[in-house]
């Protein structure tokens, strides 16, 4: 049974503005984020994945996109260390519920900016990381010196997509789902000579931030607004769970930003 | 070129970054060298790469910098060139760090200073108030300065050798023996001296007394007279005999017209040396009249500067000739700055020590008989330097000959 972590929506809005999604002047709706965030929370239990809490901390709104918390692996936590100053104060938050919980946390050194499960994904036996916008590439360097595993480091080119999880997302058969064009020649080249089977996102589905989904074995959770995806996946005999994520859109996140794999793998 | 050396670790090949770099330096016009490669051995080893990266300016590196960072390039930090004071005129510091011909950087206060001009065999004074790293000789020397020890914070930048063929001193770099034809590559030489003179280089000629004793004098006169020769450096004899071949007809009593010997030949260059010197100089006996042809004629009538110097054995001198030979050297020294195209005519130790005071990047023909004098030449520039065994005269004919040809297209 898988484990994740999530943070309820108590003290969610937006209000600061650290991604091209995000807009003061649109701001998210209370009610409408916590029931989104409840039908996450019931579609994950029905599935059969253990959720465990955090508590949620006043003025620091995006907590609720535990995906940034920092990266598990088996009982090691390395705990983000975040660009903005904005969501720096959610760190030691987060250590100290998985130091309470019996997690060995790693942290970094300060000066590299790391964004957790946002920007470290595992496919195959490489842990994926993207970097530019939030992650420095220096960063991944001491992530596989403590896991002592193959990184695959990945330039973001697009704002929009700013997190790798927002544009890849590993599948458990060895193939993956990406939005190409989030990623330049390079990172594009890197993925391919890493990833079995791509399965292209377009545009206006990766808008919807369909890549932003959690895989639970065959089912996968994902915003809804990505048809020709989730035509795709169900070929390939995946469930796919289609949930409204409007509010939280808004921010520039969905379902795999408000979930943290407790761990998103037991050993490298 | 302006250089930082950077680092990149981690999985470096898995995600292309290498590649990805490298390609980046060489997209923004920059150059790289690659210092150190380790590839990690095991899939999930991380791998080390040490590269200089080089730009032709200081902006453009440090932008490009800039953005290798992003990816994960950490720049080598780079020691201050150590600086000790001369204690004496005339005398380096110990352990004074002895230049090349090649273009060459030193880092004070964590900026580089170019050193100027790109000269072998002399030290490297920096002055503070200025701000400039300079190539001083023993002459020029003076107590106080301060001066480059030891070869930390100097970087050398040899001159690239260019693997596709650009012009002709690129692709040979090297001695063309007696025994090969030489048309083609004579008419090669043709379209960079027209070339030059198009785009205004300064190109300087060294000539031995052989070019008139060849009969190649009216050759060199010719080039003088169409503009290909900005600067000439001879000895006294050149000038002497190219004077005695126009007033006389003989250089050193040989008739050039019939290649024979002439009754009281031997007293034709004495008497052309004393007809000078009563004129004051060369420029006095073009003045009078008297010198209406040669070398020496058209430099004066084309404005072409000429710096005579002298040696031991010299009869006269002529008035121009500088008998002091560190003053010489100082002289020439300052009047090559700028030379981008030398040519030296048979004359080996005069072109021995031109070739010591030019930089690497100056395209250097050297025509001599002799091809032990050629080689050691062309062993010298290695870098844009071009031998031709061959005697003078049919070398200027053809070159001029060539250049008609240019000319009436």
């Amino acid at each position: 049974m898988r484990e994740l972590l999530l943070c309820p929506p108590d003290h969610y809005a937006i209000e600061y503005e650290i991604n091209p999604w995000m807009s003061r002047a649109r701001g998210s709706e209370a009610a409408l984020a916590k029931s989104q965030w409840q039908g996450l929370h019931k579609t994950l239990v029905s599935l059969g994945a253990k959720i465990e809490l955090v508590p949620p901390q006043p003025k620091l709104p995006d907590m609720v996109f535990t995906a940034n918390a920092g990266l598990t692996v088996g009982r090691k936590f390395i705990p983000s260390n975040f660009r903005h100053q904005e969501r720096a104060g959610e760190a030691p938050y987060f250590a100290r519920w998985m130091e309470s919980h019996g997690y060995e946390v790693l942290w970094l050194p300060k000066n590299l900016y790391f964004e957790g499960e946002g920007d470290a994904l595992f496919g195959g036996d490489a842990l994926f990381c993207g970097y530019k916008f939030r992650s420095d590439i220096q960063s991944h360097r001491a992530v596989a010196d403590m896991l002592g595993c193959l990184v695959i480091s990945i330039e973001l080119v697009d704002p929009r997509f700013y997190h790798l999880d927002t544009c890849f997302c590993p599948l458990p058969d060895g193939s993956a789902v990406w939005f190409p064009a989030a990623f330049d020649e390079y990172g594009q080249r890197a993925i391919r000579g890493h990833v079995a089977e791509l399965i292209d996102v377009a545009e206006e589905e990766a808008k919807s931030f369909s890549c932003n989904a959690v895989v639970l074995e065959r089912d996968i959770v994902l915003p809804e607004g990505a048809p020709n995806l989730v035509r795709s996946l169900e070929e390939r005999g995946y469930r796919c769970h289609q949930l409204p994520m409007s509010e939280f859109l808004k921010a520039g996140g969905a379902c795999k930003c408000l979930t943290m794999f407790l761990p998103q793998r037991e050993s490298v | 070129m302006f250089s930082e050396t950077i680092e990149l670790r981690g999985h470096i090949i898995d995600s292309l970054i290498l590649p990805k770099v490298l390609d980046e330096i060489l997209s923004r016009g920059a150059n790289f060298k690659m210092l150190e490669v380790k590839i990690g051995e095991r899939r999930a080893d991380q791998s080390f790469a040490r590269i200089e990266v080089s730009a032709p300016s200081g902006d453009a590196l440090s932008d490009l910098i800039l953005r290798l960072r992003q990816h994960g390039a950490e720049v080598e930090e780079k020691g201050d060139a150590q600086l000790a004071v001369a204690p004496a005129d005339g005398i380096f510091p110990a352990d004074f760090f002895v230049t090349t011909n090649q273009q060459t950087f030193v880092r004070i206060g964590g900026e580089e200073y170019e050193v100027r001009p790109a000269m072998m065999d002399s030290g490297i004074a920096f002055e503070r108030a200025k701000k400039t790293a300079r190539t001083v000789r023993f002459a020029d020397l003076r107590k106080g300065m301060e001066i480059v020890v030891g070869h930390q914070g100097v970087r050398v930048v040899p001159v690239q050798r260019v693997t596709e063929r650009t012009d002709v001193f690129q692709f040979l770099n090297s001695m063309i023996s007696a025994e090969r034809p030489k048309g083609a590559l004579i008419r090669e030489i043709a379209s960079e001296f027209e070339a030059a003179r198009k785009t205004k280089q300064k190109v300087l000629v060294v000539a031995g007394a052989s070019v008139i004793h060849t009969g190649a004098a009216e050759y060199l006169e010719q080039l003088i007279n169409w503009g290909y020769i900005n600067l000439l450096f001879a000895g006294n004899a050149m000038a002497v005999y190219d004077i005695e071949s126009t007033l006389f007809g003989t250089a050193l009593g040989v008739n050039l017209a019939h290649g024979a010997l002439t009754d009281s030949g031997h007293e034709n260059h004495m008497r052309a040396i004393n007809v000078v010197r009563s004129a004051g100089s060369v420029a006095g006996l073009v003045k009078r009249g008297t010198l209406t042809r040669g070398i020496m004629h058209a430099c004066v009538t084309r404005g072409v500067e000429f710096v005579l110097m002298g040696s031991i054995r010299d009869d006269g001198p002529l008035p121009e000739v500088i008998t002091d030979s560190i003053e010489a050297q100082r002289i020439m020294r300052e009047k090559i700055e700028g030379v981008t195209l030398a040519l030296l005519l048979g004359t080996m130790l005069h072109s021995f020590a031109v070739a010591n005071l030019l930089s690497a990047s100056v395209k250097t023909l050297v025509v001599d008989i002799n091809p032990s004098a050629v080689a050691k030449l062309t062993d010298q520039q290695t870098f844009q330097a071009l031998g031709l065994v061959t005697d003078i005269e049919p070398f200027l004919r053809e070159l001029v000959h060539c250049l008609h040809e240019l000319r009436a297209k």
